[in-house]
């Protein structure tokens, strides 16, 4: 995958998350990484929490066209207007932004605009934007329609891989988790788990 | 956080805390209770100040007391590792003890805590710097006694204000005191104007002692030949050790008084009546004989006399038992040929320290009768020195510290109040003599006596009495017990007392070995210091 190039753009905007529509089908962003877009004026950091393909037309279903096909991509083969009519798409969550280089982890001003293009981290962003573990007092409390714990923990696995001690990382991130969820062990427990590569 | 201590010194913050109980520090994730030990110091950064502490315990704490009944799975060392610090924490206490200036360069000097510092303040272990700023550097009157636990720094004893009033080691058996007593003494040759009188029970102090791996160390006269004396009461131990002891001391019969025979009642078994009997006795012959007279009295037929003087049949066979140990100390003759009070007195005079041995007598009743009989004829004499240099506004002498073991058979509560060692400590510096006093069981020392002591050097102690003892009316009693406790078993002190800002642990410097040597001679070349005062002078 060219980093350098978009892959998708969004559609649906807040100032805590937004939906992104992919250029290419089945070409979404991995759960748990980190992608980044434009809003006014500046830069904005934000979570893949929930991605799926489905027909472009709301109330259009799809029907199974594959009975005595060899592979789905036969199934493409012969109905060549299929690929204009499903799109794949994803929502991501608004974890911080960069305005003239210093990166926040807290909401923008303004939310990520329409049409905006968003591109794939690269893994030297991902390391920077994970120098510091606050984005973590955001994420803990989002309501997310994954399960935010299985998103934090997706997040932290992926981010961990760029960093040059990735278990030092993960105790680390793992003591920001047990200070937030100090009143709560059982979570702390289950998401603990949920770290390990 | 900009101004966070980024270094491995950092131990954590102040969370709570008042100045009577110490503060709370809680201890960054990263360190671990471990690694951590009571009586280490720290300092912390305060918003003004930079407090100087000691570490007087460590606790486990967790931010919620459900993650104990439930904790995180801990078999997973990652899980481990994440809760270590974070939902489970180390806590230390701290009792803040001197406030060290925060401006750089100093101002004024240590002062003691009157404060505590702020909320969140950083806790670090102390640095060299803060530890030489507390109690100082080496200098003309500090002595490098040892160095503070997991520190290279030196910590040194003030001995000019340590002479001035008396002291004490305690510790029990095989803990250091003996080691650390030589080298006290050695620091008060070095630094202090003070010569020294030592009762040497165990032949340790003079030539040479032993040490557990019976290697030979040196004594003061080996490192100090021109200041010291060695006096001997025993002169086959003499040729048995080929050493020539400067003087033979010889004690006449006609020179123990019945107070002498008094302070003896415990170690001969003496009853109440026995002592009454015997200054009874003493009055009836009325001249100094009057000992070897009883002596004679009880080989030929005493009933005219028994009868006379109205003792108990009893009572006289209790007598007899106990004066007759002492005809086995072949250090009693009849009359002594040469005058062993004013030799002894000569020397201190001329700035030279006496260390008396004992010899083969290394028996608790040669002890008590021998320090006693000529600590307080030394201490009458040197007393009227002292009065008469006051009268004539002339030069006082030099301090004189007279040192003892065994010090509770000297000042327990039945008899402290009567003794010369009694009557020294408490009389404190009036009369420029002092005692250092070394015990096993500080315990069986009389509490007014305790409380005169200036310093005192606690090795470990086990016994709760004995610690109660040593700690009796001292700030932060509970937290020092709990330091106390924890010390290693050899070779390592609590100090605190007057010759230094505040208590202090420390490792006992090594002593023994070549290198250790060449720092504990004397300070100037060896010459030994003489008093310009002629002996004639003052003893005529
Ligand atoms: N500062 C020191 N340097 C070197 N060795 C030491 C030191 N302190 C103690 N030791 C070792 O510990 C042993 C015991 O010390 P020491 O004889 O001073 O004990 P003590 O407290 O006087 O015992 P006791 O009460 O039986 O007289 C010594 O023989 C020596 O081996
Ligand atoms: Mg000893």
């Amino acid at each position: 995958m060219d980093l350098d190039k978009q892959i998708a753009e969004v559609i649906e905007t807040s100032n805590s998350e937004f939906l992104a529509q992919c250029y290419e089908l089945d070409a979404v962003p991995a759960f748990g990484s980190l992608v980044k877009t434009r809003s006014r004026d500046c830069q904005i950091y934000a979570l893949v929490c929930a991605s799926g393909t489905h027909s472009i037309e709301q109330g259009r279903r799809i029907v199974a066209r594959g009975q005595g096909a060899a592979s789905p991509a036969e199934v493409f083969k012969a109905h060549p207007q299929l690929a204009k009519l499903l799109c794949s798409d994803f929502r991501a969550l608004v974890v911080g932004h960069d305005r003239g280089g210093v990166i926040r982890e807290y909401l923008p001003p303004s939310p990520a605009g329409i049409y905006a293009f968003v591109y794939a981290c690269k893994p030297e962003e991902v390391r920077l934007f994970t120098g510091s573990l606050d984005f973590l007092d955001l994420l803990i409390d989002s309501r997310l329609p994954a399960a935010t714990d299985e998103v934090i923990a997706a997040f932290l696995r992926f981010a961990s891989l760029t960093h040059e001690a990735p278990q030092e990382f993960l105790v680390k991130a793992g003591k920001g988790l047990a200070w937030l969820l100090s009143n709560d062990i059982r979570r702390l427990d289950s998401l603990l788990k949920r770290l390990r590569i | 956080m900009t101004d966070e201590i980024k270094n491995e010194r950092r131990l954590g913050t102040v969370i709570s805390g008042s100045l009577t109980q110490g503060v709370q520090v809680k201890l960054d994730p990263a360190k671990s209770v471990e690694d951590i030990a009571v009586g280490r110091y720290v300092a912390i950064r305060g918003e003004k100040k930079r407090f100087f502490g000691m570490i007087t315990d460590i606790s486990l704490e967790a931010v919620d007391p459900r993650a104990l009944v439930m904790p995180p799975d801990i078999s997973d060392p990652f899980i481990a590792e994440v809760v270590s610090g974070t939902t489970t924490f180390g806590k230390l206490r701290v009792l803040p003890m001197q406030t060290i200036s925060a401006a750089a360069g100093g101002g004024e000097g240590p002062q003691p805590a009157k404060t505590v510092p702020a909320h969140f303040s950083q806790v670090e272990l102390a640095s060299q710097a803060d530890v030489e700023s507390v109690f100082g550097k080496e200098d003309a009157r500090r002595f490098y006694i040892g160095t503070p636990l997991d520190m290279e720094t030196k910590i040194c004893l003030d001995m000019v204000e340590l002479v001035k009033r008396s002291n004490g080691v305690f510790g029990k058996s095989g803990t250091g005191k003996t080691f650390l007593t030589r080298m006290l003494l050695i620091g008060m040759m070095q630094k202090s104007k003070s010569t020294s009188l030592i009762f040497d029970m165990h032949n340790e102090y003079g030539w040479e002692g032993t040490s557990e791996k019976e290697h030979k160390v040196k004594g003061l006269k080996q490192l100090f030949p021109g200041s010291v004396a060695v006096f001997s009461l025993d002169e086959s131990y003499d040729k048995r050790r080929k050493v020539k002891s400067d003087f033979t001391v010889k004690i006449g019969w006609d020179e123990i008084e019945p107070e002498d025979i008094q302070m003896l009642r415990y170690v001969l078994n003496l009853t109440e009546a026995a002592v009454q009997a015997v200054y009874e006795l003493a009055k009836e012959f009325t001249d100094e004989k009057w000992l070897e007279q009883t002596l004679q009295a009880f080989d030929s037929d005493s009933s005219v006399l028994v009868e006379k003087l109205k003792i108990h049949e009893g009572t006289w066979r209790n007598l007899r038992r106990g004066l007759r140990q002492l005809t086995r100390f072949k250090f009693l003759v009849r009359h002594a040929p040469e005058d062993t009070v004013k030799t002894i007195l000569e020397y201190i005079s001329s700035g030279k320290s006496v260390v008396l041995q004992f010899g083969g007598y290394d028996d608790i009743a040669a002890y008590v009768l021998v320090a006693n009989l000529l600590t307080r004829r030394i201490y009458n004499q040197w007393r009227e020195k002292v009065d008469r240099a006051l009268a004539e506004e002339s030069k006082q002498p030099d301090q004189l510290v007279i040192t003892i073991e065994e010090a509770h058979r000297f000042l327990n509560p039945e008899i402290a109040s009567q003794t010369i060692f009694g009557k020294i400590a408490r009389e404190m510096r009036k009369y420029r003599v002092t005692i250092l006093v070394i015990d096993q069981r500080p315990s069986g020392i009389d509490e007014e006596v305790m409380s005169q002591l200036g310093t005192k050097i606690i090795c470990l102690l086990d016994n709760e009495k004995d610690v109660d003892a040593v700690l009796t009316g001292v700030a932060g009693k509970s937290e020092l017990k709990a330091v106390l406790s924890k010390l290693e078993s050899k070779q390592q002190a609590l100090i605190f007392g007057h010759a230094l800002p505040m208590p202090v642990v420390v490792k006992i410097r090594e002593y023994g070995s070549a290198e250790s040597y060449k720092t504990l001679g004397p300070l100037h070349g060896g010459t030994p210091r003489v008093n310009a005062d002629k002996l004639d002078d003052l003893w005529t």
